[in-house]
Parts: C-alpha cells; structure tokens; sequence
C-alpha cells in the first residue's frame, strides 16, 4: 500500500459528532476522490482532542495545522487550499484571544503547551475502530511484555513502584489493590473497568473509551494477568452509545487478531471481556452498588469490608479500576515504573484529566501533571475567565467534592492537596465561576443532584440530604435564620460521619466547602436578604428609576403578568407582588430605566 | 482465524503500521528536519510530485527522519521545483531546480551532514508565526 503524504484527522468524539464531524470526514474523502489524491492523502475518525470549546476540529499531519469549528461545507476549501495548494485556510484557524492572531499549528496554542497526554496519548491520534492502528501506536507490547518478561509479581511490583493512584476519585494506590486481589485465592477471580461515569460534567471516561478502547482493554488484560483472572468486565452506563459502540468494536477485533480469548500471544494465558450495561445511577459508580447491579441486584452500596478484592462479583475476589486508572497502565508497563513516578508531585504521580466546564474560555478535556496550579490551568490552559470577568471559584470533585477560590490559586493540585483545601479530586470534573455565580445556588444545585440520586439505603443520605436541601431552599429564598446555618453545618458533619458509602460521607462538601470559604455570601443572604450574584430569584426586586423613566409604556406592554402600571409620559412602577422576574420589562426599557436590587 | 500468535507476529505487524502512521508521528516528534516543498501548480507541473515522492522514500531508505510538508507557491516560479530544508535549530534555506539528482544531493550532503550544496536561492521575504 502507498505510503500516504499527510492525514487529516477529524475529531470523532461525541461532542464533535454532534456537530456533523461524520459528515465533514465524508464530504473530505469525497473531495479527495474529486482531486485524485484519496491514495495520498488519508482521512481518519479519531478519539476527542479535548478542545471541544472549538468544535469539530480537524487536524493535518504533519505540519500540526488546527482547524476549529469546521463545517461539512468547509471540506472542498480545506482539500482545494490546503491538500491541493498548499495554503492554509486562515479562516479557520484558532484565534489566540488575546492578540487575536491566528495560530498556525497546534503547538503554538495555549490550550496545548501545558497539557501531558499520557492517558490520552491515543485520543485525537489514532483511528479508535481500527487495531492496526493502535498496534502501530505500540498498542498491545506493554501485554506482550508482561506475558512474556514478567511474572504476575513483577507486574504488581512495577505499578506499586509507580505511585499511580486510582483516577476514579478516592485515590487509593492502584498497586496495593492489585496486590491484595492476587492475594486472595479463587477458582475464578474478576477484573471489572468502572466505566459509570457519573459526575455532573466529567467525561474523560467516555472520551477515553471513544479515542483510545484498545488501551482498556489491554490494561485489563494485564490486570487479569497481574491478579489470576480470566474474565473481565466493563461496566458502562447506557447513555454513552458511541462508547459502547466502540468497545464492542474493538472487542471483536482484539479477538480477531488474538490479542482477547484463549491462549494470548501462545503464552498460555486466556482472558475475555464482556460489557455489562448500567441505567445511569450515580451509586452505581461507588464499586460495591456497581457489582450489585452487574449481578442483576439493586444498584446499593454494601459494608465495606469485605471488600471486592476479597468477596466481589459472584462472591468472587473482583478488582475494580476506572477507565483513566487503566488508561495509565499499558504506558508504565512499557515505559517503566521509573519514567511514570518522575512525573507529578511526591504523593501523587502521573497526570490528571480534567473536563473543564464553566465560566471559561476554552472549555474542553485536558491532562496535565499533577502538581499542577489552578492559576496554570484556568489562566494559560483555559484561556482565561469568559467574558473577562472576575474568577470566584472552581468546583471539583462533583456533588462529593468542594469549592477552591482565589487563595487557592496557587495550590500545586495534587490529591492531598485538593483535600487539605476542603475539595477532593473525583473524577476531574472543573466547573469553573465567576462572579455571576452564586454560592448557595451552587451547593443547591449540587444538593439537588445527590437528593436525586441517593439510593435510600442509609438514612443519613436519604433523610440528611433532603433536611440540607430544604434549608438551603429557604435561605435562598430569603427566610433563613443564623441558626440555619448552624444546623446546616452540624447536620453535614453527622452525614459525613454515619453515611454508608463513600458518596454519602461526601455528599455534604459542597455545602461544607461554601459556608467555608462564602460565609459572607451566606449571611447576606439570611440577614440583608440579598443575593449579590443575581442568582436568587426570591432576593431580587426590579425597579423603575422614576427620573429615568419617561413613560414610553414599553415595559407595561411587555410584561406578560401586567405587574407594571402608570400613565402615558409618566413614570412607571412596578407591583413587586405580581412580578415574576423574568427580565422582559430590562430587554425593552431603552432609558435604561429598570434595574435590580 | 487468530491474526497473531506470537510476540514476533505483534511486532512484525506493529513496524508494518508504523510506516504507515509515521507521518502522523513525526508532526508531534520536535527537532526532526523539515523540508517543505512548493507543490503550486507551477511547482507540480515542473515535477515537484515525482521529488516529494523520491525524497520520501530515499530519506526512509536511508534511515532518516524527515518531516515532508507540501506547500503553496514560495515565488521563485523561475526556479521550480523548490523546496525549503530546515535543520532543528538552524535558518531555512530555500533551494531551486530540484530535480532528482539534486535531490539526491540535498539529501546526501546537507541534509545529513549540514553541508551546502549548489542551488541556493537567497530568500527575499520574512516570514511570520513560523
């Protein structure tokens, strides 16, 4: 086959496939056939390349050219300029926001120069549906090289040796749990991928089993090897049906070319994978409700000990990593131990992928060394606050973790710090705000979300949780006390300490984290009845300015509840009763004359 | 039918695919050597095609890492085929009528040992944003 002069990699990630990416990749090839040149120049799907603000993005290799934003119709201009003339479409290139010059080539974007990809080394280089290709991307040697070199000790030993740590969210050492499954002895022992990726935000789980399968599975493959189990499963959540696609995809090929089944690389050794599908409860990513619900039980969290390590799926010795923690595997295995642990800080190695969301410029999936500050990744990675405005807060760690703030800033990110600071890592979930956020909305909403989910089992959760939310409602809406507060702290810290599962101990941080470091915030809102975000709907009064006003009658025409009344040519005023602050009477009022207080 | 069974399969098969994505590969890769060629319509019509093809496939022959980039016209129309070699860390220099024994040349002399070669044409521009 001929060798092809330059590849255009289209983003094939769900964001990106959303907004037409299948199609661009066909109007391409078709546009190539048109030119004669489909045997030189390849198009190809690949996993997500994180900077979804942008999207679709297409990228040229070699010369690192980054489309943004490309629409199917853009095809025929980027093969006619590009492939055939040689020109790059500057329309299309990102704009560095802040001299507002185009950036000819990914390694000149801010987005990029901080980032570390090593469990997204794949993502955005590879096409995901082809195992050729992942193979050619020394896919597949980190298993060769355990199955052939390394006893299943060895193999325990170099990702203890490591420090790598689980990226799900708690941190425990990825090592220590292998240790302890192969410890215990079974006549079948499980290997289990946490693919219940849950957190309001997060999806670099999803990204990763989108860009990058194989690697999963390899790592699987390893982690059946390292423990003594021939069966693995991955338990995903249905709503991500491109992922699952893939997987199956890639299951089918690893079988194929005998890299899955029985008697892998002649070593003897045999191990499968099989997905198992999950509905979507958060629970059900906390790992004992997770092999519940794979074994046809209600998705509930049990007793931890025992845990899965020593009585898992069927009772069996089970070992359960998230997608990212696998991800990790095959690189260390291949690079060693001593390449990995060189990276990050000094209780925390390797990198971190972050799906930044929020108030920010450049919204998208990054991966960076541990260690890094926010500062770094909100001001350099992120492009900055939107809008220009002032930065407040960063949520991390989801519905279990807290807010960081401007003290923060400079706090090397790692998952002791995260705690110190009163957050936690989770997943990598980063919603960024500014000052249009409000911080008793926010632990609202995330209160919100765990009422929601929480699976009945314990009271503290079911009960504690609701009795939270409910202050929280009645403070936001202006009715609550001192003594509010106080109850909302102390009722945090009985469910934190008597909740049956990691979820519930950790449901009350955002509550906890806001009183913290926004006490202020909260006292305004209990004692001045003010919301200064604009956020509480029941704190906010519209107003007209009776020198402003000239009574042109605009507002009282458009108010859809008649709250607004008064003569022709004579100010008008509100009736704050009848109002029902949905902002039409500002949109129209061309003096300038409403405002809020 | 299992496509392989040993680790001498898998890795047979990995360098095969290897070649095949290394164009890939060496856009992330830095300081490889960088030859850009002028493949406008007066450049491929003075044959720069068959030049990127040979250069490709001489420098692979040779165990070299190149990066192969084709671009528009540079404006040395008098001069095709021209291409531009940039060494890591050195200025580019722009060479004209590239013919295959040129080429040949390029690759032999200044490409590997940084030695010049006739050809040169003194560059009348400045570029910006690389």
């Amino acid at each position: 086959m001929a060798k092809f002069k330059m590849h255009l990699l289209v983003c094939g990630g769900t964001g990106c496939n959303a907004s037409r990416s299948q199609e661009i990749a066909a109007n391409l090839k078709s546009s190539l056939k048109d030119n004669g040149l489909e045997n030189e120049v390849q198009v190809i799907l690949t996993g997500c390349f994180g900077f979804c603000e942008k999207g679709p993005i297409v990228k040229v290799m070699p010369d690192n050219t980054f489309y943004t934003e490309v629409k199917p119709e853009d095809a025929t201009e980027i093969i006619m300029e590009h492939v055939v003339k040689g020109r790059k479409v500057t329309r299309l290139l990102y704009t560095d926001p802040e001299n507002k010059q185009h950036v000819a080539d990914s390694k000149h974007m801010g987005f990029y120069k901080k980032q570390m990809r090593i469990a997204l080394r794949n993502c955005g280089y590879i096409d995901p549906q082809n195992i050729e290709e992942y193979i050619g991307a020394d896919g597949y040697t980190a298993l060769a090289k355990c199955l052939g070199e390394m006893t299943p000790e060895q193999v325990i030993n170099e990702i203890k040796l490591s420090g790598l740590r689980g990226r799900g969210g708690g941190g425990f050492p990825t090592g220590l749990k292998w240790e302890i499954a192969s410890k215990n002895h079974a006549d079948q022992k499980y290997v289990v991928c946490n693919a219940d990726e849950g957190d309001p935000g997060a999806f670099m789980d999803r990204s990763i089993l989108e860009g990058d399968p194989h690697t999963v599975l390899e790592a699987m493959a390893i982690n059946g090897y390292a423990i003594g189990a021939t069966k693995g499963l991955i338990y995903i959540r249905a709503e991500y049906p491109l992922a699952i696609n893939r997987l199956l995809v890639a299951i089918d090929q690893a079988h194929e070319y005998g890299l899955l089944g029985e008697d892998i690389l002649g070593s003897g050794f045999n191990f499968d994978i099989e997905l198992r599908y999950g509905a979507g409860a958060f629970v059900c990513g906390e790992e004992t409700a997770l092999i519940h619900s794979m074994e046809g039980q209600r998705g509930e969290p049990t007793f931890k000990p025992p845990f899965p390590a020593q009585s898992g799926y069927n009772k069996k010795p089970t070992n359960v990593n998230n997608v990212e923690t696998y991800a990790n595997i095959p690189i260390i295995i291949s690079k060693g131990a001593n390449w990995f642990n060189q990276i990050g800080t000094e209780k925390s190695k390797g990198t971190k992928v972050f799906a930044l969301a929020g108030q920010i410029n450049n919204v998208g999936l990054i991966e960076v060394p541990m260690g890094i500050t926010l500062r770094e990744i909100i001001y350099e990675i992120g492009g900055g606050i939107k809008g220009g405005r002032e930065f407040k807060a960063v949520q991390t760690g989801g519905p279990s973790g807290g807010c960081l703030t401007q003290k923060h800033l400079d706090t090397p990110i790692d998952y002791d710090n995260l705690i110190a600071a009163g957050s936690m890592m989770g997943s990598g979930g980063m919603v960024v705000m500014d000052e249009t956020s409000c911080m008793v909305a926010i632990a609202k909403f995330y209160l919100e979300f765990t009422v929601e989910e929480s699976c009945g089992k314990c009271s503290p959760c079911r009960i504690g949780n609701k009795r939270l939310h409910e202050i929280l409602e009645k403070i936001s809406k202006g009715n609550g006390t001192m003594e509010d507060l106080d109850t909302l702290t102390n009722l945090a810290r009985v469910i934190k300490d008597t909740a049956l599962c990691g979820l519930g101990q950790t449901s009350p941080n955002p509550v906890l984290s806001t009183i913290e470091n926004f006490y202020d915030e909260y006292v305004e809102h209990i004692k001045d009845k003010k919301c200064r975000a604009g956020v509480c709907k029941s704190l906010m009064q519209y107003v007209i300015d009776q020198e402003q006003c000239v009574g042109c009658t605009a507002c009282a025409r458009n108010c859809p509840v008649n709250a607004i009344s008064g003569e022709k040519k004579m100010p008008h005023f509100i009736n704050t009763e009848l109002c029902i602050k949905c902002g039409a009477c500002i949109e129209k009022c061309k003096f300038n004359a409403i405002s809020i207080c | 039918m299992t496509k392989i069974k040993s680790l001498a399969d898998l890795k047979a098969m990995k360098q095969s695919v290897q070649e095949k994505i290394d164009t890939r590969a060496k856009g992330k890769a830095e300081g490889l050597v960088q030859v850009k060629i002028a493949m406008a319509t007066c450049g491929i019509a003075a044959g720069a095609k068959n030049v990127m093809d040979y250069m490709m496939s001489e420098t692979e022959k040779r165990g070299m890492d190149v990066v192969f980039t084709q671009t528009g016209c540079m404006g040395y129309c008098h001069a095709e085929p021209t291409i531009e070699v940039t060494l890591p860390g050195k200025e580019p220099i722009v060479f004209g009528y590239v013919d295959l024994k040129k080429a040949d040349e390029i690759i032999d002399k200044y490409i590997k040992d940084g030695e010049l070669v006739e050809g040169i044409i003194p560059v009348n521009y400045e570029k910006i944003n690389n």
